[in-house]
């Protein structure tokens, strides 16, 4: 969570004093404050800038609408044609906006760190695709939504950013990552630990 | 539950969207010169038809874009998605 001369940044579940690992029938919910997000915005239809981005940070965008790629650290989520996340290692944030600042400097663009804006919590296990059907009206059946898809979408009521990081046949069953911001993380924090059982 | 066809997401639930009103409204040449008729006539009328209704969309809580839909009023049965700087779609046997 953040880094630099700030003070060091909360987690919004700070208050559970840290319960924030629940494991029940077949789901393991856990909150991952630690990952640093950038939010990049520039035109996806201009070859010469996808290259720019290509060369700073060594990852490609994703074309493809609700899709991902990963290049480890760094993974990107479509948000809109001219938008994406890039979720890179904890504290790292700061390195990449520098890069990407520097590469997008003569386009029309934009590079922010919206690390503290959002929480992840990381949904696991052969019962996670029945937990958020409880609450998100996404075809969550994996042939719908697979390894690597992401989705911005509302999971009881909350606005969030959905993401499957791990097969469903992996053995800890498919992980999805859920970016909440972080005035809602208590709210669907609770909503989860309720609907879990 | 009423699925819209976000020409980026596809389909999803209507929470996630901002009706913008109807679609195809031109600002009216010379507003400080029109007569107050004319210029509410711009600004409140509207056509509040019972069947194709052509209507601007935002999908708030996705992409966050723009874009044009064509929806029945009667059945919420949507007949086409279009985007922002596109021309309203014939729909075949149907007229507005």
């Amino acid at each position: 969570m953040g880094s630099g001369s700030m003070a060091d940044a909360r987690s919004p579940l700070a208050h559970l004093d840290g319960a924030t690992v629940i494991e029940r029938d077949g789901v393991r919910l856990a909150e991952n404050p630690d990952a640093g997000k950038v939010n990049l915005r520039g035109d996806a239809g201009d070859a010469v800038w996808l290259a720019a981005i290509q060369a700073a940070v060594e990852i490609d965008l994703p074309q493809a609408p609700n899709t991902s790629t990963e290049t480890p650290p760094l993974s990107a989520l479509w948000l809109a044609p001219d938008e994406w996340m890039l979720v890179c290692a904890d504290g790292s944030e700061g390195d990449v906006v520098a890069s990407l600042e520097g590469a997008v400097a003569e386009f029309h663009a934009s590079v922010v760190d919206v690390t503290d804006a959002r929480t992840v919590f990381r949904l696991s296990g052969a019962g996670a695709r029945n937990l958020l059907a409880k609450g998100c009206a996404l075809d969550l059946h994996p042939r719908a939504f697979g390894l690597g898809d992401v989705a911005q979408t509302m999971l009881a009521k909350a606005a969030v950013i959905l993401h499957q990081t791990t097969d469903d046949a992996d053995e800890a069953g498919p992980v999805f990552d859920i970016y909440v911001p972080r005035s809602f993380a208590d709210y669907l924090w609770s909503w989860l630990t309720d609907a879990i059982g | 539950m009423l699925l819209i066809p976000c020409p980026w997401c596809g389909e999803r639930d209507v929470h996630e969207f901002h009706c913008g009103g109807e679609a195809h409204i031109t600002r009216p040449a010379g507003a400080d010169t029109i007569d107050d008729a004319a210029w509410a006539d711009y600004l409140f009328m509207r056509q509040n038809p019972k069947g194709l209704y052509y209507e601007r969309w935002n999908h708030a809580h996705g992409c966050r874009k723009w874009f044009h839909v064509v929806r029945d009023t009667v059945s919420d049965q949507i007949l086409a998605v279009y985007q922002m700087d596109e021309a309203p779609p014939d729909i075949p046997g149907r007229s507005s």
